[in-house]
């Protein structure tokens, strides 16, 4: 099989084009690449894109059905729910990829240090990764939210590290099985600091699954700041958000149903487009599937 | 048996005592004198003083921990500020509530996601296989408390089937206790369908292509009794451990799900609990979540090694 995948390699092509040009051949996963694309193009260019100010009132146009004026209908404050839900894209997509950097720069450092040094420091990092584990990860950032304070700053960094242990175990693993490769064992020999074997040698080897695991905690975490906005933990209002929409429009259901409808349904796209990113890139990324 | 059960207690150990660690450490992250904070917005000094003495908030913080850890064992999880009641009666009044939407949504999962995984499985590369990958994928997409709202404009707001929310006790009127229940376990139960649907689709497709199935085939079996009494009884083994990790999305979904549907069990109690600011409330329940989580995934570890004679030994 490896000789097979070797054959077909051309000799210029770097491992990252390699996934990448496999990628490409995935329809699924391209629709998640372009969905996602479209959703950052549009959360950044909001300001030129959204036909309304997301936060301007209007008490002549208040719970209006969708028509030619606003697409999307107007809420309880005569806002429109177009502009809104196109603004609420930036709080979701910036909570779901600023979590995940926190939950990155936690646990890929922790991970290698647990792997890497293992003995008692790695018995320690895994009873309280077990521990933070346990504990199901939508209770614990509510938890983390409610002492923090309601923010969606907040909201990040309590989603961030409610998602780290994952991150730690799945590096730590990595690295578990990376260390007892010959080259490791080179690279030992030949002298190298053990600080520069562990990010040299072995911080390469651990990043393919942690760029799927990113991919789909992503997914997770744009769930989880529109579960935290929906609860009033996260982005505050007036500030858009899909989650605190739902929450508004939950109010609302009989008098102006269109409230619910889109906010809703751009989370579960969104998501939907990262879960399918995710599965394409680890099937790219994995050499037994040639 | 026994050095397999001690081992895995002697982990759980240090496990517990972390997480009673992270719980107790969530209070540091207060702004300010807890005491004040905790007190609620009067500030009432004699309610201060009263925190500041039963928190020994004048102590170290490890001498703090040790009084509190102390009362946990003793099954004190400190009172609830506004309720004025103690937490783990709070719990033990609102648990049973949940127990029957999770019990409901489990029901619901499994009736959906096994037989889908044993289709897609059997099936593996038709439409049939492309359609349960796809409500899979549905499912693990929708984020449940746009699903129950969804649910809540076409049962009740439209068609007019369903209570839009509420709950009824099973003891008072049973029909309408799963009335008000029927929307909100689907909702829970969607999101896990989706989980054992996947985890039943790769472990029928390993035991499918083994050994004795094949030889069951060449039998000349029906291929019905091939898969449902050969293939699907040792698929279950590591669906039944595998879905045992979900307690923890069927406790995460709950307090959304509760939310939406107004229900009074343990997750809307973690919510209100934020709300008002009653933060032994938050504690308790994020402690006993995580010890019930523990005791469950050393339950299927051990119905694992019972049904699994190879681990025996």
């Amino acid at each position: 099989m490896a000789t097979l995948a070797l054959d077909v390699l051309p000799r210029d092509t770097s491992p990252g084009q390699w996934a990448f040009s496999r990628l490409l051949r995935r329809p699924s996963a391209m629709v998640g690449l372009v969905v996602v694309a479209t959703f950052v193009g549009l959360a950044l260019a909001a300001p030129f894109v959204a036909p309304y100010d997301p936060v301007a009132t209007s008490w002549s146009a208040i719970r209006k059905a969708p028509s030619a004026a606003h697409l999307f209908g107007t809420d309880e404050l005569g806002r429109d729910v177009l502009s809104r839900v196109i603004y609420g894209a930036r709080a979701s997509l910036l909570a779901g990829v600023v979590s995940v950097l926190i939950s990155l720069s936690l646990g890929i450092p922790i991970g290698l240090l647990a792997g890497y040094v293992g003995r008692w420091t790695d018995g320690v990092i895994s009873r309280v990764t077990d521990a933070m584990l346990a504990t199901p990860f939508l209770i614990l950032a509510i938890a983390l939210a409610a002492f923090l304070g309601p923010s969606l700053t907040n909201a990040m960094i309590a989603i961030g590290i409610s998602a780290t242990p994952v991150f730690i175990r799945l590096t730590r693993a990595q690295v578990l099985a990376v260390k007892v490769e010959d080259y490791v064992e080179a690279a030992r020999a030949v002298g190298n600091p053990h600080w520069r074997i562990a990010l040299r040698h072995i911080l390469p080897n651990v990043v393919p699954p942690l760029i799927v695991q990113s991919t789909l905690a992503i997914a997770a975490a744009v769930i989880a700041e529109a579960s935290l906005s929906f609860l009033g933990l996260g982005q505050q209002p007036p500030a858009p958000s899909w989650g605190s929409m739902l929450n508004t429009a939950k109010n609302y259901i009989e008098q102006a149903p269109w409230m619910a409808i889109w906010p809703g349904v751009s989370i579960f796209v969104l998501v939907l487009s990262f879960n399918l990113l995710g599965d394409g890139l680890r099937d790219a990324l994995d050499p037994r599937q040639a | 048996m026994s050095t397999f059960l001690t081992r895995r207690l002697a982990t759980i150990v240090p496990t517990l005592l972390f997480v009673s660690m992270l719980v107790f450490g969530l209070q540091q992250l207060l702004p300010g004198d807890a005491a004040l904070v905790l007190a609620g917005e009067d500030h009432d000094p004699s309610v201060v003083a009263y925190l500041r003495a039963k928190m020994h908030l004048d102590e170290p913080l490890p001498v703090r921990y040790v009084y509190w850890l102390g009362g946990v064992l003793r099954g004190d999880l400190g009172e609830s500020m506004r309720m004025q009641k103690p937490v783990t009666a709070l719990i033990a009044e609102k648990l049973p509530v949940t127990i029957q939407l999770a019990s409901m949504a489990i029901v619901i999962a499994l009736a959906i996601g096994i037989p889908a995984g044993i289709v897609s499985a059997v099936y593996k590369g038709t439409a049939w296989d492309y359609a349960a990958n796809a409500v899979a994928l549905w499912g693990l997409s929708t984020p449940n408390f746009w699903l129950g709202i969804m649910l809540i404009l076409l049962f009740s707001v439209s068609l007019g089937w369903l209570p839009a929310s509420g709950y009824v006790s099973p003891f008072e009127d049973l029909r309408a206790n799963l009335a008000s229940l029927i929307m909100p376990a689907f909702v829970l139960g969607n999101a896990i369908a989706a989980v054992l649907m996947r985890h039943t689709r790769s472990a029928m497709l390993q035991v499918l292509s083994s050994d004795y199935v094949r030889t069951a085939r060449a039998k000349g079996l029906d291929e019905r009794v091939v898969v449902l009494h050969h293939a699907l009884r040792n698929a279950l083994v590591p669906i039944i451990t595998l879905g045992a990790l979900e307690f923890g999305t069927l406790l995460s979904g709950a307090v959304l799900t509760e939310q939406v549907f107004t229900i009074p069990g343990f997750g809307k109690l973690i919510v209100d609990a934020v709300f008002n600011r009653d933060y032994a409330v938050v504690q308790g329940v994020v402690l006993f979540t995580a010890t019930a989580y523990i005791a469950l995934n050393l339950a299927a570890d051990v119905a694992y090694f019972l049904v699994n004679p190879r681990m025996r030994g």
